[in-house]
């Protein structure tokens, strides 16, 4: 992506949906209309505005477009792209670079998931994970994904770099910290290290308090153009910069699993954005697992490669830390149906709204959204900003 | 235990991978062009496109590369194998590949060498023990 779409577009609207059961037992179509609805009232448009439709999920053959006749919108730009957790990253750059070249100017992206309900239900799972390959080579030796994955992933940084177990349960510690200032957030009770250590294991070395939540929710994001960001309801959560990447589709095919894509997307979104992982004030960090966040840390440049460990283990993404992530408590204690990607979104521009109540991070001007998705397959970085940093 | 193990029917690529199962020999296509091991089998070589495979028998040997202990079966064909490790393995001849260790587990680092468990229609799945 070329410096063009810097400060081209801008998140205007934002909502999400969870629930304090963490079951919302409303078919997907109503659920993606209510946050699509929310979303666009929280920026003062309607339906009437919408002419680009970003949605990947659903199953069926045309997402966007059955989606866009259920809404009476007639969209001129759509992408139904699925990269997983990382896809509504990679919308938002999409429909930033539509917007800056033209060919639409209000773009609403929406992900809604409802495994909680689908389960009450005895649906059985969709099998995501079964491609032709995977179930050749790797679903015979008794994987369970995707935390096997990011098992293997843990246990190669752990004896790459000397990464411990207490450091990556920091991360999840100080995620807690965050769910306990949220509200909304599904598991808002203190946990220490030794809890997090003491949870058992499902694939070693992840516990299962390193391992995000199933909970129902839907989230979505209006982005529309500069020019009329500056008209709407709420202060505008400028796109600096996005990039996308993607390695592989299987952890065993994963070049080193030490090194996500995020080494890819972080560094071209940042210079896009003319910025450093320096001038950040507020990180929202894919946490499907504590290893993702400390590969995203690393691998966008908050930390040398191999320092992850270290870096999480003093606190820095705790309330009051050096740099304060997940701030809704993330994927691990506030909602995780499946992919958290839009839900960094919606954090990271109501951060910069300074509309977080508890939870907000004094006077934040710059945020990074970094999806992940698969197994580490694929990733999306977004780094957003406020007026004063255009 | 193991004819449960979900083991698809093998492909027109991989086809000769699971032959070579049945005399216990780990086979694997080097590219023609680039002279690199391609894992999994395929059509084109992933790392520059040629077409012109070659199946060729590797030593089975190799590093452990990756490590995952499994404390709940994930098939009903490993419940008497829990815990067990799945694995991924960098073979000496250049090629990653998944794999289990059973019985106690393999550290990164630790040399392995690939052993057979029979599947009940002949063919035989890699797995790998310590050396």
């Amino acid at each position: 992506m070329t410096t063009d779409i810097r400060g081209a577009a801008a998140i205007v609207g934002v909502a999400d949906e969870v629930s304090p059961t963490g079951v919302i037992d409303v078919p997907i179509r109503e659920l993606e209309a209510r946050v699509i609805t929310a979303a666009l009232a929280d920026a003062g448009l309607s339906l009437r505005d919408v002419d680009g439709l970003c949605t990947c999920t659903g199953g069926t053959l045309m997402h966007s477009v059955e989606l866009a006749e259920y809404l009476g919108v007639a969209p001129r730009f759509t992408d139904a792209t699925q990269t997983g957790g990382a896809s509504y990253g990679l919308h938002v750059e999409h429909a930033a670079a539509a917007i800056a070249a033209g060919e639409a100017e209000t773009v609403v992206i929406v992900y809604a998931s409802t495994p909680r309900a689908a389960r009450k239900r005895g649906e059985k799972g969709l099998g995501v994970f079964a491609t032709p390959e995977r179930l050749e080579w790797e679903t015979p030796f008794g994987v369970v994904l995707p935390i096997s994955a990011y098992a293997l992933a843990a246990n190669r940084h752990m004896a790459t770099y000397g990464t411990t177990a207490a450091q990556l349960a920091q991360i999840a510690v100080d995620t807690r910290r965050w769910a306990a200032l949220n509200p909304r957030a599904h598991l808002r009770e203190a946990i220490t290290v030794d809890d997090v250590l003491g949870s058992g294991f499902i694939a070693e070395p992840l516990h299962k308090l390193e391992c995000c939540l199933v909970t129902d929710g839907a989230a979505a994001v209006v982005v529309t153009s500069a020019e009329r960001a500056r008209t709407l309801a709420r202060p505008p959560a400028f796109v600096l910069g996005a990039a996308s990447a993607a390695s592989h589709a299987m952890i065993s095919q994963m070049p080193d699993l030490t090194v996500s894509p995020g080494a890819l997307s972080g560094p071209a979104a940042f210079k896009t954005a003319q910025l450093t992982p320096g001038d950040i004030d507020v990180v929202q960090l894919y946490d499907s697992f504590t290893i993702t966040v400390l590969l995203a840390l690393e691998d966008l440049g908050f930390c040398p490669k191999g320092e992850g460990g270290p870096f999480v283990g003093d606190g820095a993404l705790a309330p009051g830390g050096m740099l304060p992530g997940q701030t809704t408590g993330g994927g691990l204690a506030y909602t995780h149906p499946g992919a958290f990607g839009a839900f960094l979104l919606v954090e990271a521009a109501r951060q910069l709204r300074g509309e977080c109540g508890e939870r907000q991070v004094p006077d934040a001007k710059t945020a990074v959204a970094h999806g992940t998705g698969g197994v580490l397959s694929a990733t999306s970085t977004v780094i957003l900003g406020t007026e004063v940093t255009l | 235990m193991t004819d449960t193990l979900p083991i698809p029917a093998p492909t027109t690529v991989s086809a000769a991978f699971w032959d070579a199962t049945r005399r216990h020999e780990l086979a694997m296509q080097r590219c023609d062009s680039c002279e690199r091991l391609v894992w999994y089998p395929r059509f084109v070589c992933p790392h520059c496109g040629g077409t012109a495979l070659t199946w060729e028998r590797l030593s089975g040997n190799g590093t452990v590369y990756a490590v995952s202990v499994h404390h709940r079966a994930a098939l009903p064909a490993l419940a008497d194998k829990v815990p067990y490790s799945v694995i991924l393995v960098d073979l000496d001849e250049g090629a990653r590949l998944m794999s289990n260790v059973f019985g106690p587990p393999p550290a990164v680092g630790d040399r392995v060498g690939v052993g057979w468990v029979a599947l009940d229609d002949g063919r035989n799945m890699p797995v790998f023990e310590p050396k």
